[in-house]
């Protein structure tokens, strides 16, 4: 034991085994939305399309990784007591930067996320990686670890997104793939081939999303069966 | 008073924040396995709702408001200035309770801490910023919208301690199912959106 803490010491930042199960295993085996459940409520409302869907990602990547870092570097500073808090005053003050940033460069985005970027502060995967992980740990290993939950998160608000979208809309990222009129790369008016398609107008309404989360985590348990629920 | 209770309909049952916006999800999920401790979440957001909207409303107006007592709009300041109110709020609540019921403390305790991210409470004072209610109806908005969830958070707990005896596929167990029967509440929900309360 005392030997690897004198490696690690001499090597600084590195990137071995345990690094990488930091990054990934929030990818798979411990997935924010569909193992630990948590941040569902941004997940759900801002995955009507893939563009908002990727503001919102990359915003709680952001917010993840930061967070982690500030909070594992004042680990000892900060008194048990008021540790929420603090850690609340610390996501709510990233979060205010992200809203600034978006508010002068993303306009468009900002009008359409409304209150759901605020509501990144009571997103439970950032709290909740404070709280069990950057508490305890290095900086270091809490950046890695808050960029593994966030890209998590990231990956399937981006999958729901899509499948949302193009079920929805017949749109993949605003291109118009599929669809009544003229502007669609497959018209369905003119061609006889997809003549019967439809655009789902549920897929665009909020339970959808549900839906579609409850298949990806069927899909994932099915796939990964020791996640399965045995209680 | 009418353009009250319209309020505290339309936020408990027409836009209700667990069903039509999916607020609060995570403790809407993780403490709805029996009836029991969802009613007491339930009550505990209740609280918090009908306390923090108020607040929120005098800071955003008198605080940070152009016309308020710093004289420039101080807006920004907004996302911490009111997790900062919830979380104290939540805090004396919680010491409140425990010295003078200690019983109610008992079935609450775990409860409260979890209110401070459940976004519900966050969502509903955002919500009241953005429709511009006067105080009167912030504080039935609270109460309306603390209802709605509480409504929620009940029927759901009692549908999963129903489903917990039905032959549900082994993945889809649990959280999956979780989420599907909240998707189908939120389509009855939906079937209330487009009434106007103030045409009755």
């Amino acid at each position: 034991m005392a030997d690897t803490a004198v490696v690690e010491k001499n090597q600084g930042i590195q990137f071995g085994k345990k690094e990488r199960k930091l990054l990934t295993d929030p990818l798979n085996d411990n997935n924010p939305i569909t193992v630990q459940v948590l941040g569902i409520c941004s997940a759900l409302a801002v995955t009507t399309g893939m563009k908002n869907a990727t503001v919102m990602a990359v915003a709680v990547v952001f917010v993840c990784l930061f967070a982690n870092v500030i909070t594992s570097a004042l680990r000892k500073a900060i008194p048990k007591q008021v540790r929420m808090i603090v850690q609340l005053v610390i996501i709510a003050t990233l979060v205010t930067v992200v809203e600034l940033v978006l508010k002068a460069y993303a306009f468009e985005s900002y009008k359409q996320l409304s209150v759901f970027i605020g509501l990144i502060i009571t997103n439970c995967i950032v709290m909740g990686r404070l709280e069990a992980f950057a508490m305890a740990n290095k900086p270091y290993e809490s950046a890695l670890d808050g960029l593994g939950n966030g890209i998590g998160y990231g990956i399937i608000l981006l999958m729901v997104a899509a499948i949302r979208e193009f079920f929805g809309k017949g749109e993949f990222y605003g291109y118009k793939i599929i669809g009544p009129s003229p502007e669609y790369a497959i018209n369905t008016l003119e061609s006889s081939l997809f003549g019967w398609y439809q655009g789902n107008n549920l897929m665009v309404l909020f339970p959808s999303a549900m839906f579609v989360i409850a298949v990806l985590i069927w899909a994932h348990r099915a796939w990964n069966p020791k996640l399965v629920d045995v209680s | 008073m009418g353009e009250l209770a319209n309020i505290f309909i339309k936020s408990a049952f027409i836009e209700n924040l667990a069903l039509s916006y999916f607020l609060g999800m995570c403790s809407y999920l993780a403490v709805s396995k029996t009836v029991k401790t969802a009613v007491g979440l339930g009550l505990a957001v209740i609280f918090v709702l009908a306390i923090t909207m108020p607040i929120n409303w005098v800071i955003n107006t008198w605080l940070l408001g152009e016309n308020g007592i710093f004289g420039t709009d101080l807006t920004f300041l907004r996302f911490i200035l009111f997790i900062a109110v919830i979380a104290s709020m939540v805090q004396l609540v919680e010491m409140v309770v425990e010295k003078y019921s200690p019983s109610l403390y008992n079935s609450l305790g775990i409860f409260l801490p979890l209110i401070t991210v459940n976004c519900a409470i966050l969502g509903g004072s955002l919500f009241m910023v953005s429709k511009e209610y006067n105080f009167a109806e912030a504080v039935s908005f609270g109460l309306g919208g603390g209802f709605g969830w509480f409504l929620a958070i009940v029927a759901i707990a009692a549908i999963r301690e129903k489903i917990k005896y039905s032959a549900v596929p082994p993945a889809l167990r649990g959280l999956g199912m979780a989420f599907l029967l909240t998707g189908l509440m939120g389509m009855a929900f939906m079937g209330l959106m487009g009434i106007d309360p103030a045409a009755y």
